[in-house]
Parts: C-alpha cells; structure tokens; sequence
C-alpha cells in the first residue's frame, strides 16, 4: 500500500496547533481490516472541529482512540502519533497517562443518563473530577463545582449538586456533563453526539453553550456528529468520515459551498432541505459494507456511482483550495467527467 | 386533494394513570387533553413535536392501539373509540402502523418470509400457501427487496432494509390508512433518503394515506402536506406544511423552526429562542401551556387557555392569543448559494444516481 505525504500538514508549533493527530490506524482483534484508515487531524486554540459520518464510519472509535479508552485486547493501534501541545505519545506503544485523561483531554458522550453514576449526587461526582486532578482540599472543589454548574447555565446551582442524575432533565445532566468535563480546564474537549439524545430546541441551547465556552476559554472542541446541520451550525471545520478514512476536510463554509467528495456531495443530496420541500430525494446507493468486507483502495467505491478500476489504488488526501482537501481520483469531477442521460 | 375526510378526532383526551387504585398514588399524567383533528383521504398529514408532547400517545390513540380516555376517533365515518374483539381484528386491516424501530419491531425468530405473510393468513386466510408466497414476494419487490430474501430473518439485514420489511408487512393487509411512528429517525440520513422515497412513491402509487409523526422538521417539510405542531398534549398549529413552515404563526413553531441547524446559514448567532425546557404533563401549567417558555406571555396566557383557531379557507389555525401581533414573515434561515462548480457537482451526482451513464474524461 502506498504512503502518501500529507502536503497540508504543517511542521509542530504552527498557528496555534493544540492537538495533531497523525496516521492513526487500528483494528479489532480477530479482523483482517483496519477500521481506521491512517487518519490525520490537527485541532487549533479555540477551533471547533465536527468529524462527520454515519454509523460505522469509526467517528467514535477515533475518539475513543484518542481517550486511550479502547481496551487492548479487543483493539491494535498500529500506528498514530498524537501530540497535545509540547507532548508526543506514539499510540501504538503506549496509552494515554491517566494524569492527561480529564486534565489535557476530556470527553462528553451522546447519552448523559448512562455516563452519570445514579448512585451518587452531581456534586460528589464534579468534585471526584476535580480532586482526582488537583491537590486542593474538597472545600475548593466544592466552590469550582459550583462555579463550574453556574458556567454552564444550570439554575439553582447549590440546590443541584446535592441532588441525583434522575432528578434532573436530559438537557441538565448534558450540562452537568459538560460541567465535569471542563471542571480541570481541559486544553481539548472531545464531544461524542452530545445532542444527538435531545430534542431541537434543547441541542440549539447545547451547542450556543459549547460554543461560547469554546470561544472564551480557546479550549479547542472535537466534536462527533452524524447531523450535517450540527456541523453547520457549530464547526470551524469539518473532516467527512467513511469506512475508517477521512474523505474530505477543510472550513466549513468550504465544504459545504463547494463540496468535492461524491460521498460528501451524496450526503448533503439525501438530507430533506426546508427550502426544497417535494420531490425525490437522491440518495446514496447501498449500504455500508462491514469491516470485514471493505474493498481495498477508495472504500467509497462500492457505493461510489463515479467508480472506476482506478478506484481500487487509494487517492491521497489533496488540496484543491488552500485548507480544502479532498481524497478522490475524479475532484473536481465536473472536470474529469460527464454524465449522459 | 379533495375533502374527503378518512380519520377525524374529536377533543380526544388519554391521560395515563387514571384508575386509581389504593396501591397507586402517582399523578395522572395528561398525555394528550382535547386533540381534534381531520385527515383527509390521500394525502400525508404530519404530527411535530418534542420527546415527551404526547405526539406517540395520540398516534396510539388514533389507532385505537390505546383506548382514549374522553372524546372520539372516527375512520371512514364509524366511531372507532369502543371497538374490540372481530371488529377490531377487521380494522387493523384497513389501518397499519409503522415503528420507529426496525430492530425491536421484527421478531427475531421469524423469517421475512413468515412475517410479512402473518397479516395475510389473518386479514386474507382464503389465500393457498402458494398464493400467499407469491404475495409475499409481490410485497417485498414493491418496498425494493429481493424475493428471495423471503427465506431469511431479520438479524441478515441491515436498519434501512429492516424498516423495509416492516413497511412491506404494514402493506400486507391492503391498508387505506398507515402511521408511522417515526419511521425514519432511526436510521442513517443516506438510507433514510431512500425510505423516504419509498414511503414517498408507496403512497402516490397506491393512494395511500399515511400519518407521519416525527420529530425531524427537515423530513417531515418534505413529506408532508399538511402538519401539526404538539406541545405538551396540544395541537398549538395546524395547516398547510408550506403555510406553516413559511409563515409560522405560534411562537413556539417559530422557536422550533429558528432551532433548526440549517447547512449552509451563517453559524455563530445565537439561535436559543425558547427558554428552559418543557414542564412535566404530569403538572401542566394553567393557561396557554407554552406560557412558560414563552418569551411573548403576558397575563391573560397564564390564565385563559387560547383556542384553536384562524383563517377557514385556507385550514391554517393556530392556538395563541397574540399570534397576529407575533407572526413572523419568514424566519426560515436562507442557506448560502453552493459555488456554479459544487452546483454542476451535484447535478451530475443525481444524474449518475437516476441511472446516467457515467463517462470519464482523463485516460484510465
């Protein structure tokens, strides 16, 4: 298999860099398939990063790649290097210290009823947060978990800690979630579908929050999304994820004015849009393939209505505008070929 | 469309909880108080709303799967709200119901063939078993489904293809009316376009009418052509989908449809325009029941509950006391114009996806 250079990828210390992520790949024991396909990505101070994808495309085991929470007997990273600031961890050899778990990089999952423990009150769990990182006395995690619920905008917030998960709403404990999670001032939030479980006026509130917290603390934000409209609405910029390999990345507004990728502009094709009610949607043939059965090369082809036996040798990641690439043989494909009724 | 009216409810009523028994002291839970609303023959009618508005309870009540606890539900001008044992039996033939998830929905231990046969041996037992597969295999080439796919089980397919098998089971009986309880939002937005179309065709074709209860305010603009907004166990906004959606009158259509995440508008503005989040239907706030979240109350909403009402000729109601003050014009966020390239992109990809023949230019 080729190896291909990463011509946008810019030396260490660029820009703000907080986190890079390089040539990560791993699988499941007992497969013959990577499940993620040597993916880079870099996150800068302050920026929203969605990786977008449907079920299966390895969005949330990239992250819980990135977490060091996959165990590692169901899971062989061979490759990855992940560098969060001066650090630089070779995944492959070894897994996150649990000292930068939570303190560097913390996470908020889509369900925020199952990862609160029911048997304890917010507040005891915020203030486990806090002191497994830092020296204070429980008195000081009090104050800062309390500081911590007013931050995300969680009413009555003395009243709060004292009580259990079960007594608060969805929208609440994703709060509270997020509350946890930046109790210790994480340089990097990781966001697994965390509105995915709420309803339309509750995300809107979630992701205005992420946002603003983002903004004010230059904290940078990975957040794993399926919802196009998501992305949207928060990202800076966006990588498209299928079978494990990143097709397509750069700005938002970027890609989706100008989207390359015929799996990105397949997507954005079979999403119902307000403006264009009626009609036939067009959609993306097919079914994802499982790990097992995923074709080598480009592991769109099989869906891909654009495939060729070119296909089979898989496109490099490459710029098109500055910031925007694209890993597809045929982009721009307006150029490279027509389409006869 | 014309107004031939298929399923009418009248002030329907199901609160949970009800019969108190000395071993029971919970609080009567108001799932739906006083719904009225008419479908007409043919056409697609869509039930929005949040997790918790009662919009399941009363698709339930509609099909007489739960018996509502006041007021009626007429299907084809019978009142169907007491109707049990045969009589039952022969109306779930004419009315069918889809489920949002095709992974509980199926029996696991029943092959496709069994499960989309089951509703012929009881609504058509005169058919031979020859007959009856013949049907069967009828059935699934119609929900684009191989025939031979007849000898598997549910476990070999995947969510789109489920939802498929359940669609094709629905249709079994030669239903008049379907309701589909969510029936897309469980699955991926690239095979939820393809049931979309399907559910799309189905009803064209066979004139069906189909009441699509959802949450997506996206599939149900594309599906639908009439629409009603639930919150907390009320019909706050009925009318024509596109009326609806390009000049929503109740503020809390207006909130719902300004919290939609659009591709391609301007990110970064703040977007929250509903305050906190909705009360228990255990303990429903008197008045206009949005009045707590509403940031256009005034006294009078949180004492008089507002009626639903509005323009007769054009059936676009709507359940506020301020909406003529509050109608907006069209707050439907205007999403940025794609690039001439990315537009000859997407033509070519519908193009190629309808059957095109795809030529390339650049040498192999």
């Amino acid at each position: 298999m080729p190896k291909q250079a990463k011509p946008d990828q810019q030396p260490d210390g660029c820009e703000d860099i907080l986190m890079s992520l390089h040539d990560l790949a791993l699988r499941f024991r007992g497969q013959t398939n990577d499940v993620i396909d040597r993916i880079s990505l870099t996150v800068k101070r302050g920026e929203v990063l969605c990786v977008v994808g449907e079920s299966g495309c390895g969005k949330s085991v990239t992250a819980m790649a990135l977490m060091g929470l996959l165990p590692t007997e169901f899971a062989k990273i061979s490759s990855g290097i992940l560098g969060i600031q001066a650090t630089r961890l070779d995944l492959s050899k070894v897994t996150m210290p649990t000292a930068m778990r939570g303190n560097d990089i913390a996470m908020i999952f889509q369900e925020p009823m199952t990862s609160l423990n029911p048997s304890f009150t917010i507040g005891n769990q915020i203030i486990e947060a806090i002191l497994q990182h830092s020296a204070g006395s429980r008195t000081d995690a009090q104050a800062r978990a309390l500081h911590m619920l007013q931050r995300v905008g969680i009413a009555n917030p003395e009243q709060r800690l004292s009580e259990f998960p079960h007594q608060l709403s969805g929208g609440m404990r994703q709060r509270v979630m997020i509350a946890m999670a930046l109790a210790n001032d994480p340089k990097i939030l990781i966001a697994d579908e965390p509105t995915t479980a709420l309803d339309v006026t509750i995300q809107a509130q979630i992701l205005d929050l992420i946002r603003d917290l983002s903004d004010e603390t230059g904290m940078g934000t990975i957040m794993i999304t399926h919802d196009l409209g998501v992305v949207a609405e928060i990202a800076d910029t966006v990588a498209v994820m299928y079978g494990g390999q990143v097709v397509e990345r750069g700005a938002v507004a970027e890609v989706f004015n100008d989207p390359q990728h015929p799996y990105t502009i397949g997507l954005m094709s079979a999403m119902p849009q307000l403006d264009k009610p009626g009609g036939k949607l067009a959609t993306v043939p097919g079914t994802v393939p499982s790990v097992a059965n995923m074709p080598e090369g480009c592991r769109f082809r099989t869906r891909c209505v654009f495939a060729t036996q070119r296909c089979q040798v898989r496109p490099p990641l490459s710029n098109t505008t500055q910031g925007h690439d694209v890993a597809c043989h045929y982009a721009p494909i307006e150029a490279n070929l027509s389409v006869a009724l | 469309m014309t107004d031939d009216i298929i399923l009418d409810a009248v002030d329907l009523v199901k609160n949970f909880g009800d019969a108190s028994s000395w071993l029971s002291r919970a609080p009567v839970v108001q799932a739906v108080s006083g719904v009225s609303l008419q479908v007409r023959r043919g056409e697609t009618f869509a039930i929005v709303g949040e997790s918790g508005c009662g919009k399941s309870t009363l698709a339930r009540a509609l099909m007489r799967l739960l018996a509502p606890t006041s007021g009626k539900v007429l299907f084809d001008g019978n009142d169907i709200s007491d109707t049990r044992g045969a009589d039952l039996r022969k109306l779930r033939k004419d009315m069918q119901f889809i489920f949002q998830d095709p992974f509980s929905s199926l029996n696991p231990r029943m092959s496709v063939g069994k499960l989309v046969g089951e509703p012929l041996e009881v609504h058509a037992p005169e058919l031979s078993a020859q007959q009856r597969r013949d049907r069967v295999a009828d059935l699934l080439r119609r929900v684009g489904l191989r025939a031979e796919y007849a000898g598997r089980y549910p476990h070999e397919f995947s969510g789109g293809q489920r939802q498929r098998i359940g669609i094709a089971r629905a249709l079994a009986s030669g239903p008049k009316l379907i309701i589909g309880d969510e029936p897309v939002s469980a699955l991926d937005v690239s095979v939820q376009a393809q049931v979309i179309n399907l559910l799309g065709d189905l009803s064209r074709d066979m004139g069906l009418t189909l009441v699509i209860i959802a949450h997506d305010l996206a599939v149900i603009r594309h599906m639908s052509d009439r629409v009603a907004v639930m919150y907390l166990g009320q019909i706050v906004e009925s009318g024509p989908t596109a009326q609806v959606y390009d000049s929503p009158r109740h503020p809390y259509t207006q909130a719902l449809l300004a919290s939609i995440p659009v591709m391609g508008s301007t990110p970064g503005r703040d977007k929250t325009t509903v305050l906190g989040e909705m009360p228990s239907p255990a303990a429903p706030p008197q008045g206009c029941r949005f009045h707590t979240r509403c940031p256009h109350a005034q006294a009078i909403c949180k004492t008089d509950r507002p009626a639903l009402e509005g323009d007769t000729s054009d059936g676009h109601q709507v359940a506020c006391h301020f909406w003529d003050s509050l109608a907006s014009a069209a707050p439907l966020p205007n999403p940025q114009p794609k690039t001439k390239a990315a537009e000859a992109r997407f033509a070519l990809y519908r193009a190629a996806v309808e059957g095109g023949t795809v030529k390339h230019n650049t040498e192999q």
